[in-house]
């Protein structure tokens, strides 16, 4: 065993590629669930934003053009869930896991010709002089364009709910849309919005995979991240710094123990390849002690006669 | 062009379901894991199939089921196949094992070929490749090009197949490099090629320069190619599109010759229950071309070793070899038998790290 041999330098800023998918669709999915509506389709929309994205960046050269894809691609998708849930008002955990069936089935059909295929690179943002500062350059100031975005995202998403009109009005959707609705505000059509966002994070994520993490194109490359992004929201009660810190704890841990076990650290490796599951909800039940709870509309079928 | 692809599949499926159109033709059925568009595992099968077709023509009819799950769907799967007249019937996944005795039981006229088993009976066989030897001539390759001494090793699960391939890279790297170092991360997968690449990072970031992979995924080359300066080799497939760098060879697996016998055997009403475990020199295992990245006097030695390995002058674990903990295991000269090979659970002496169990 040498821990000597890991660079905590490039530990740190390869978690941070590591977690942006997951932050991404979590985010998305922080705000659909806000709304209260709750979208188990994530996955379904990742992985529809994968090849949307992939396809695209590959077809004009431009990931940039891949990226816009994606988002549109996760949120056409999402619009699929919205005439099952807000229109036929149908079961929201049925259409979610039927969005997720679906996407993984039709990715998998438009992929077929994309299989062993490059993409171009989008490459790193280098900001001139900070980002030659040693051990904080590299971690911070290296990276590719959408991962600041990720963090953008968050704190985007953060100070609209907490400090804007638009953001009291989703959550007071999300919390007594019949409240709402008698205030004379538009349920359904802030519902769709809020899941139009969120399946356009969900498609990023899904690209930020096939385009930059690996990058290629796969069938189920998303392997279950958009799962992971359900179950952070909740740990994260609805709160979208703790989000981003969950992301990034997972992540980090996903690729410490990788380190770890190429270090060849004495502990036994199944219990590293759990260790980012049980970390990441250690930590996040300890910090949801304060008693957070769901948007209390979460998950109910939301009609105007009603 | 998809779509072809798409309605071509579809009549296989609908001539599956439909029975069998000509009765005096040799009906091939094969039950895959993966889709045939993974690039790895099930598209090299597949092609043992499209080269049983042509090899035969008008004579046989081959039929295949993709993305079928280990489990009850399989048996479903082979047991709609033997009731629509499948004389022969390969399963390709070391978890049809169960579910291809249970029904060979069924059809007792009905031959089955199970890869990667152990399970026989009158009517089932089972094949397998020694990929090792393929490991072996990748490991000389790998220790006379790493310049950091360190070799990285993405293993799938801790499972004898795969800790055979550590052993015999190992041995045959340290053999030219007596300096060199393994470092192995394990992935429990097959095929995620997130994590792949991730693995991948992690170990070029502890200074590998060449990655070996036991995973299904070309990540692992992606994740090289923007590294730059290491190299790695194709496992299963050629993956020939990150050629000539950072894929410097690769381990291909050809069952196109195996397919082509074993049919042929069941049209002579030849065939009978048989274990199969062919190498480089039964052209089973290939090794693809080694690229002009590597120096034309380890391309030399590097065919030298493959050209021995296949003719069987050398055996890719020959003696002296001690186990990790020390213990006697070949004697000078020694070569290994196929029953420890077959179960190989240790490392060979100079491995760092555990197996996990």
């Amino acid at each position: 065993m040498d821990l000597g041999q890991i660079n905590p330098v490039l530990l740190v800023a390869s978690l941070m590629v590591a977690a942006t998918p997951l932050l991404l669709a979590a985010i998305g999915e922080l705000v659909v669930e806000k709304s209260g509506v709750l979208n188990l389709g994530v996955e379904g929309m990742m992985i529809v934003g994968a090849i949307s994205g992939f396809a695209i960046s590959v077809e004009t050269g431009s990931p940039w053009l891949g990226f816009v894809a994606a988002a549109i691609g996760g949120a056409v998708l999402s619009l699929l869930f919205v005439l099952l849930t807000q229109f036929a008002l149908a079961n929201q955990v049925a259409s979610g896991l039927a969005l997720t069936l679906f996407g993984l089935g039709f990715s998998a059909l438009i992929g077929q010709s994309y299989v062993g295929i490059k993409p171009p690179s989008m490459g790193d943002i280098h900001i001139p002089l900070i980002s030659d500062i040693p051990v904080v350059g590299p971690i911070l100031f290296q990276h590719d364009p959408i991962l600041y975005l990720g963090i953008a995202i968050t704190a985007a998403v953060w100070a609209v709910l907490k400090y804007t009109r638009v953001g009291l009005i989703l959550r007071a959707v999300g919390e007594n849309h019949d409240a709402a609705h008698a205030l004379g505000y538009k349920v359904i059509k802030i519902r769709i919005l809020a899941i139009m966002f969120g399946g356009a994070c969900a498609g990023l994520g899904g690209a930020y995979i096939s385009l930059i993490r690996v990058p290629q194109w796969t069938e189920g490359m998303t392997a279950g991240v958009g799962w992971i992004a359900l179950a952070l929201v909740v740990f994260a009660s609805w709160k979208p710094w703790r989000v981003l810190l969950g992301a990034y704890l997972f992540g980090g841990i996903t690729v410490l123990q990788l380190n770890l076990q190429a270090a060849g650290v004495a502990i036994p490796v199944e219990y590293l390849a759990m260790s980012p599951y049980i970390i990441t909800i250690l930590v996040l039940v300890i910090l949801s002690a304060d008693k957070s709870s769901a948007p209390a509309s979460l998950g109910r079928i939301f009609h105007a006669s009603h | 062009m998809k779509f072809t692809a798409l309605l071509t599949s579809a009549a296989m499926a609908l001539g599956l379901a439909s029975g069998a159109m000509a009765e005096d033709k040799t009906k091939v059925g094969f039950v895959y894991v993966g889709p045939v568009g993974d690039g790895g595992w099930t598209y090299e099968h597949d092609k043992g199939r499209q080269a049983v077709e042509k090899e035969f023509g008008d004579k046989v009819e081959t039929v295949f089921v993709e993305s079928v799950p280990e489990g009850p769907d399989a048996e479903r799967v082979m047991t709609q196949m033997a009731l629509e007249g499948a004389d022969l019937i390969f399963t390709t996944s070391f978890g049809y094992m169960d579910p291809t005795i249970n029904v060979a039981k069924k059809f007792p006229n009905v031959k089955f070929e199970h890869a990667t088993g152990y399970k026989t009976a009158d009517n089932v066989s089972v094949y397998s490749a020694r990929f090792y030897e393929g490991r072996a001539v990748q490991g000389h390759i790998a220790g006379k090009m790493t310049k950091s001494n360190i070799i990285g090793y993405i293993g799938s699960y801790p499972i004898p197949e795969v800790i055979r391939g550590i052993n015999s890279a190992y041995i045959h790297a340290k053999k030219v490099n007596p300096d060199v170092e393994f470092k192995i991360v394990w992935a429990y997968t097959w095929f995620d090629p997130a994590k792949e690449a991730d693995a991948a990072t992690v170990l070029i970031e502890q200074g590998a320069d060449v990655i070996l992979q036991h995973t299904d995924s070309t990540a692992p080359q992606a994740a090289a190619q923007e590294a730059g300066n290491v190299i790695t080799f194709g496992q299963a497939s050629d993956m020939s599109e990150y050629a000539p760098l950072p894929r410097v060879s690769s381990i291909i697996d050809n069952w196109a010759p195996y397919y082509i016998a074993r049919t042929k055997a069941v049209m002579d009403g030849t065939w009978t229950s048989s274990n199969t475990w062919d190498g480089i020199g039964a052209g089973m295992v290939e090794i693809g071309e080694i690229s002009d990245a590597v120096p034309a006097d380890v391309k030399e030695e590097a065919l030298a070793l493959k050209a021995a390995l296949a003719d069987g002058s050398y055996h890719a674990f020959t003696g002296p070899l001690k186990k990790q903990d020390g213990s006697d295991w070949l004697a000078e000269g020694e070569t290994a038998d196929d029953g420890t090979l077959a179960g190989m659970n240790f490392y060979v002496e100079g491995l760092e790290g555990e197996i996990p169990q």
